[in-house]
């Protein structure tokens, strides 16, 4: 029964946020805490020749300055995640991958690898201080070759950055289906372009920031992170201090958003917790802005060179894509973006023939992880400006492409022919692509805007419509935790291992559990975001927490129903058929007169010599349940751009965005519409505006808000969305993840758009951002032609 | 370390404190009068998220020092709810319209939206978009921001309805009813 799932549940967190009373890490004080700040590498590669420590030392208020001489030993270094390094058996015999292991040492070792990568850290009475100390210390560097270009960086002479390492080239791998040789050996056409995704930063409003306190008398450790994965948080700190997880408490507070990037565990959250032990008092580190843009993990950065065979009808034969992932300095996540990247890549399309051969490649930058959409939107950015370039060639209509290639309704469930990273086969489980497609052509007035775009082009005004889709593998596994329970006063608390960035996990959750036990989202509370009482959790990421956590607790408020109605049937003498519960009270149906509430169930439940349970029942009303996705489900989405061209200044402006979307079935509209809408905002950003920019010596010139440049509310047009609801078969609800899809469109819809805006002028846009200067370079190029 | 006398009047209540003549003004709101609601985003003016009142105009708290307040009345998102603890009419607006996801930049938004509609009562939609772009937001895409500022507008005109005649354009005036 569905009461409020599916309905605008009004959100439980907005009162502490509205007020000013939730609590980010930065608001978290403890007595006698101490404040820690890090010095940064001022090179991208460089040795470590020496570090004076002294003057900073002696300086009044510092308490410790400490750099990877007097950690040795003490700290082990951070390597690359176990969890996304070990593959599947039958993937690794399919795409053949070698994941060469790479690390970085919590404070630079000998030599630094990036700019911005931590190399001592102060910790001293406050804030001020430690950057005063900071000032004192002094570093000597003997500058190596910085290498910024992937395709130097691999090449057998390069200087090697891990020098564990036999080159930079850290994974590859290849995937394969159909023959693709012979797919372009028979085409009418072949297309052969280099498309590329900028590097870029998460930028969550919240900066990172950690707070420790170990307890010398327990021998336990709190910490607070601003943190997707307080449980990733915790294993690793355990293993690199080689201490039981069991002494390590770690709570993710209010984290003031996330993205991708704060699921990485960084450096910083490792030394704090140390250096609050070393130093008996609570240590708090609050990144700054300015070191959030050097050192904080970046994304997306890949160049593809793609060859596509289609034919005269826009049909695509076939797909060989050779692309490099630009690593940075190391690669915590093995395959995790290239493998997206290569497995969504033909999207909605059935194109039979398809290769995909990637090298992830290690540069002089700040390390490459996950972010929303992690590989996806730089698959979908070259999948549909082929799309966009075949139409051009045809001189057909981009629509009819799409159409030509699309797989259809009654083709469902879809098997692409190659596995997941999980190992599953590549199945598109539900949803219906070509009615998508009608929906959101209808939504942006697609026909009407042809018509006028004639007129207005010949008024000089540059209108273009531009379409990109997306499919998108939601809900990874591997799990996720739920402890349901009933307490003796009657009320409901869950416990999830998910931990949430502002995507209203406390409201939705409750939603589901409250249809699932009869009661109100009102009485029960969910906790998440905290180790404190689960045994295992995951976390918050690869939009996978409404898939996973939102079945864990489905599965275990059920069974915890279907003992609450155990027990009342047991004390109404009544089959727990005969049984309803309803706000809180069980009752029969031929009976209603006769009412239990859950004070009733908790007490007779209570273990005790007098518990009054059936037979054979376990006392307590608690359930934990671990949910175990089979394989990802997949939601899809199609949006359409419109946008305005200002062909003397290159500047873009968006008139109309429309979307429409489907995650199977909506908990919570209200939210999966923020979602939508905040994701399609930061992919405003990565079409447009931003870029994270290295100089030849891997110095990051976008070091500010001054250039590397977020959207604004002047930027970002309000969506017009349109749903579809194809409940995923993959968990009991239906459920398909959200939070990422937005981000995974918007750099081809508006890329194409701008093409389009300026035909007949004949420009071709290859990378994003399409930032003012980029496109009039390709405006002054297109007319000297 | 150079230190100063700063005395201020903060969300009603007159306060003294000793303090660095380098400390921030952000940092002396939330480190030595443990007001938490106003954030630091960006440490450079930009971001917008520290935005409070400053004898009612809206500044970022993370462009002044806390010696240059002195004297001045202060305004931080603490000041907003009304007096029995509920909601005033902006921030029951965001909760209704989902105007905030992770809520940090929040505190920074309703205090530019205050100062705001203080200026314009009955702004237009592109009037809203320009008074809330120097404030960034990271989750929402704006729409809802921009959804609450109105909601805000619309309930607020009809509680003066309700209230006539008004006599001034405080925005206190009309927090007392609640439309939900």
């Amino acid at each position: 029964m569905s009461k409020f799932v599916g309905q605008s549940v009004k959100r439980k967190e907005d009162l502490r946020l509205l007020t000013g009373t939730g609590k980010f890490v930065a608001d978290l004080r403890m007595e006698n805490m101490l404040e820690a700040a890090f010095l940064r590498s001022t090179y991208g590669h460089a040795r470590i020749k020496g570090i004076e420590t002294d003057a900073a030392k002696s300086l009044e208020g510092v308490y410790a300055v400490i750099t990877s001489n007097d950690i040795e030993g003490e700290i082990k270094p951070l390597k690359q995640f176990d969890s996304h390094c070990i593959l599947p058996p039958n993937l690794i015999e399919e795409i053949d991958p070698v994941i060469n292991y790479n690390f970085e040492d919590v404070l630079a070792k000998r030599k630094v690898t990036y700019a911005g990568q931590p190399v001592a850290v102060v910790v001293a009475k406050n804030r001020y201080i430690a950057e005063d100390a900071l000032a004192l210390l002094k570093v000597e560097y003997e500058p190596l070759e910085a290498l910024v270009n992937p395709f130097e960086a691999e090449k057998g002479d390069a200087p090697i950055i891990q020098e564990h390492m036999e080159s930079n080239i850290q994974s590859h791998f290849l995937v394969q289906v159909g023959d693709v040789d012979k797919a372009i050996e028979e085409a009418d056409y072949v297309l052969k372009k280099r498309l590329r995704t900028p590097r870029l930063s998460s930028n969550p409003m919240e900066t990172r920031g950690v707070l420790a306190n170990y307890d010398a008398v327990t021998g336990k450790f709190r910490v607070w992170s601003s943190t997707q994965l307080p449980y990733e948080v915790r294993s690793t700190i355990a293993s690199l201090l080689e201490i039981p997880e069991e002494s390590i408490h770690v709570t993710a507070p209010e984290v003031g958003g996330g993205f991708g990037p704060k699921g990485g565990v960084h450096p910083e959250e490792i030394l704090i917790p140390y250096l609050s032990r070393m130093l008996g008092r609570p240590v708090r580190w609050i990144e700054d802005r300015i070191e959030h843009l050097a050192a904080a993990r970046q994304s997306r950065d890949q160049i593809h060179d793609v060859e596509v065979s289609y034919k005269k009808d826009g049909t695509i034969t076939g797909i060989k894509d050779d692309f490099i992932v630009d690593s940075g300095a190391v690669n915590y996540f093995a395959l995790t973006c290239a493998y997206n990247t290569a497995y969504h890549l033909r999207g909605m399309y059935k194109i039979p023939s398809y290769q995909s051969k990637c090298r992830v490649i290690l540069t002089n930058k700040t390390p490459n992880v996950p972010f929303r959409g992690a590989g996806r939107p730089e698959a979908t950015f070259v999948m549909d400006r082929v799309i966009d370039m075949i139409a051009r060639n045809l001189a057909m209509d981009p629509v009819d492409v799409m159409k030509k290639n699309m797989i259809q309704a009654e083709e469902m469930p879809y098997d692409q022919g190659i596995l997941v990273k999980d190992g599953a086969q590549l199945i598109y489980d539900s949803g219906n692509y070509p009615d998508a497609l009608d929906k959101v052509l209808e939504a942006t007035n697609y026909k009407g805007f042809r018509k006028k775009q004639q007129q207005l082009k010949e008024a000089g005004k540059y209108v273009g419509i531009g379409i990109s889709s997306f499919i998108e593998g939601t809900g990874s596994g591997p799990f996720e935790s739920a402890l349901v329970k009933i307490d003796l006063t009657g009320h409901v608390t869950a416990h999830l291992g998910s931990s949430p960035q502002g995507q209203g996990h406390e409201t939705v959750f409750s939603q589901i559990c409250a249809d699932d036990l009869g009661v109100t989202p009102d009485q029960v509370t969910v906790v998440v975001g905290d180790t404190g009482v689960l045994p295992i959790g995951a976390g918050t990421y690869a939009s996978r927490s409404a898939v996973n956590a939102g079945s864990a607790i489905h599965e275990a408020s059920q069974k915890l129903q279907r003992k609450v109605l155990e027990i009342a049937g047991m004390l109404l003498d009544n089959e727990v058929e005969m049984l309803n519960i309803e706000n809180g009270t069980i009752y029969a149906h031929d009976n209603p007169e006769m009412k239990l509430t859950f004070v009733d169930i908790a007490n007779a439940a209570r273990p005790s010599k007098s518990s009054k349970l059936p037979e054979g029942m376990e006392p307590g009303l608690q359930v934990l349940h671990y949910f175990v996705p089979p394989t990802v489900t997949f939601a899809s989405s199609i949006h359409v751009a419109q946008v305005e061209v200002d062909k003397e200044t290159g500047f873009v402006d968006i008139q109309d965005y429309s979307v429409v979307h489907d995650c199977g079935t909506v908990i919570n509209p209200m939210i999966v519409e923020g979602q939508v809408q905040g994701g399609i905002a930061q992919g405003i950003g990565s079409a447009l505006y931003e870029e994270v920019v290295h100089d030849k010596n891997g110095q990051v010139l976008t070091g500010s808000y001054m250039d590397y440049l977020i959207p604004t509310s002047m930027e970002v047009p309000t969506v017009k969305m349109v749903h579809q609801e194809y409940p995923s078969t993959r968990n009991p609800m239906g459920i398909k993840g959200v939070g990422e899809g937005g981000a995974i469109s918007p750099p081809a819809a508006i890329a194409n758009a701008v093409v389009d805006a300026l035909t007949p002028l004949s420009i071709e846009i290859t990378k994003v951002p399409v930032s003012p200067g980029y496109l009039r370079e390709l405006i002054k190029e297109a007319e000297r032609v | 370390m150079n230190k100063r006398i700063v005395a201020l009047t903060i969300n009603g209540v007159d306060v003294q404190r000793k303090v660095a003549s380098r400390m921030l003004l952000t940092d002396f709101i939330r480190d030595e009068l443990k007001l938490t609601g106003t954030n630091v985003g960006c440490e450079h003016g930009v971001c917008g998220a520290c935005t409070i009142l400053l004898n009612g105009e809206s500044v970022r708290s993370c462009l002044m020092l806390a010696v240059q307040a002195d004297g001045y009345e202060i305004e931080t998102v603490e000041s907003l709810q009304n007096d029995n603890g509920t909601l005033n009419t902006l921030q029951q607006s965001f909760k209704d319209c989902h105007g905030l996801q992770c809520g940090f930049c929040t505190p920074g938004f309703l205090m530019t939206v205050t100062s705001f509609l203080k200026e314009n009562e009955d702004p237009t939609e592109e009037e809203i978009r320009e008074a809330i772009s120097g404030n960034l937001c990271r989750c929402t895409g704006y729409a809802n921001i921009v959804k609450s500022v109105q909601r805000t507008v619309q309930s607020q005109r009809t509680s003066k309805s309700l209230t006539e005649p008004v006599c001034h354009t405080d925005h206190k005036q009309n927090e007392t009813v609640q439309i939900s």
